[in-house]
């Protein structure tokens, strides 16, 4: 490389266009899926233990059908928090230690609209999975198909959040050595409506009333999120990178 | 040969640089300006706070003080400008262990330049890893993952470049043929501020010396056009 350059010679004056927000965003998603794809171990992790944290309620606490129809819903959500929970940690730490958030958050698209398309993948690979398990979850556990259905709804409402949130806190202990402790207690709590939300449409679906309502507050969060969730997160990023 | 800017002589001026870290002051009062066709070597022992001058530069720090201009205005009414017209390749470039050569490129380059594969794949051939296009980089060596990073510099078209430890893990021939590209660069107009710890042999090299105790040397400028 160097003495003779076939390609073209680059112009010098300051560069006035960029790619759009769009064909940035699907460089970003391509890539962590791709990545995924070739890491399965992570992309199979969390759905281990989503199916293991559900069958260990039948086995410790009770194997009685009366006992799980009614508290199903309330433990396929618990589990799927805790499973999207345990994938947090990975969410940025790697791109935060190879340079890859550096070189995002120097790219002259606003690095809302990248982090938002790496909870979209985040996404993708764990809530969007959970919720294709959850019928399955949920008939062992006696839920009946109208359960199953309004629970599946919430989680495919309820999942986006929890990626959302959980990138906030992702990118705030992303620069701390120790930090997935930390994200658990940081994000936990923030958690507690959408799972309070969430089984109590499932609940009020099993009463027999309509969830028309509940199902449109969970999908305000969720809108709420998707706004709010990228902004604050891409400012917790870039702390994290002034300090490292 | 080198056209100048009609808009500003300098692309990137900082004024009054003061950055602190951990309690010690690593500098203070620092002034310079990058200009196109030049390449400045920021040099000090380790420590000194060469790849923080260097964040700052790129954006990446907010930890200081002081004032820094692109284009003679204040960077912060223009980050989109800034963001697009400055390269920074960091000791960690965002090379992904399980994407091969071609992929990272691909994803490295997707938000800041469209760049034809073609252009990409000329791009690691001439940096000698024609072989292992498609071969994922964890299989590679540390000096062949460089040579990736590297790459982005034969089709960069930011008149900035801001280079940390640009040389690490390559050989003998590798570092020549780097030192070759950036002297072209400097002659065609860019701007390449550094750092390295091999004295790099190019003529008319501008230097930003920072002091190991604190005391920043005064800035020496080794003012000269490039061969």
């Amino acid at each position: 490389m160097g003495q003779q350059q076939p390609l073209s010679v680059p112009v010098l004056d300051p560069v006035t266009t960029s790619p759009g927000l769009w064909q940035s965003m699907v460089a970003v998603l391509r890539r962590d899926l791709r990545l995924s794809v070739r890491q399965k171990q992570d992309l199979l992790n969390p759905l281990l233990f989503f199916v293991m944290v559900v069958a260990l309620f039948p086995l410790g606490v009770s194997p009685e059908s009366e006992f799980l129809r009614e508290a199903g819903a309330g433990i396929l959500w618990v589990g799927a928090l805790l499973a999207t929970l345990l994938s947090l940690d990975h969410l940025f730490r790697f791109d935060y230690e190879d340079g890859t958030l550096e070189q995002m958050a120097l790219q002259p698209q606003p690095l809302f609209v990248l982090v938002l398309a790496k909870t979209l993948a985040h996404w993708l690979v764990t809530g969007l999975p959970l919720v294709i398990l959850t019928p399955m979850l949920g008939m062992m556990l006696f839920l009946d198909g109208n359960s199953v259905a309004v629970l599946c709804l919430t989680l495919l409402i309820g999942t986006p959040v929890l990626s959302l949130i959980g990138s906030v806190g992702a990118a705030l202990t992303v620069g701390l050595r120790a930090g997935g402790v930390l994200l658990s207690l940081l994000v936990i709590p923030l958690y507690i409506p959408v799972l309070i939300f969430g089984t109590g449409t499932v609940m009020a679906a099993a009463g027999g009333s309509d969830v028309s309502g509940h199902l449109a507050l969970m999908a305000a969060i969720l809108v709420l999120a998707v706004i709010l969730a990228p902004l604050a997160a891409a400012v917790a990023l870039k702390i994290s990178l002034s300090a490292s | 040969m080198t056209e100048p800017l009609q808009h500003a002589d300098h692309l990137l001026r900082a004024e009054g640089l003061e950055c602190e870290r951990d309690g010690r002051m690593l500098f203070s009062d620092l002034s310079f300006s990058i200009v196109p066709g030049t390449l400045t070597r920021v040099e000090g022992p380790n420590g000194s706070g060469k790849t923080t001058l260097l964040r700052i530069l790129a954006g990446l720090n907010d930890n200081w003080s002081g004032q820094v201009f692109w284009c003679g205005e204040p960077r912060q009414k223009q980050w989109d400008q800034v963001r697009r017209n400055v390269l920074y390749l960091g000791h960690r470039p965002g090379i992904k262990m399980l994407l091969t050569p071609l992929e990272n490129l691909q994803a490295l380059v997707a938000g800041r330049q469209a760049v034809s594969e073609t252009v990409l794949v000329q791009a690691l051939d001439q940096v000698g890893l024609g072989p292992w296009t498609h071969v994922p980089c964890g299989q590679l060596s540390a000096g062949q993952k460089r040579r990736v990073a590297l790459a982005r510099l034969l089709f960069a078209d930011e008149p900035v470049w801001l280079l940390d430890e640009a040389f690490t893990a390559l050989d003998v021939d590798a570092v020549a043929a780097v030192e070759g590209l950036l002297e072209d660069r400097v002659r065609q107009g860019g701007a390449v501020v550094m750092t390295t710890h091999h004295e790099p042999a190019m003529q008319g090299m501008r230097r930003i010396r920072l002091g190991s105790a604190g005391e920043p040397e005064p800035v020496a400028r080794v003012a000269g056009e490039a061969s």
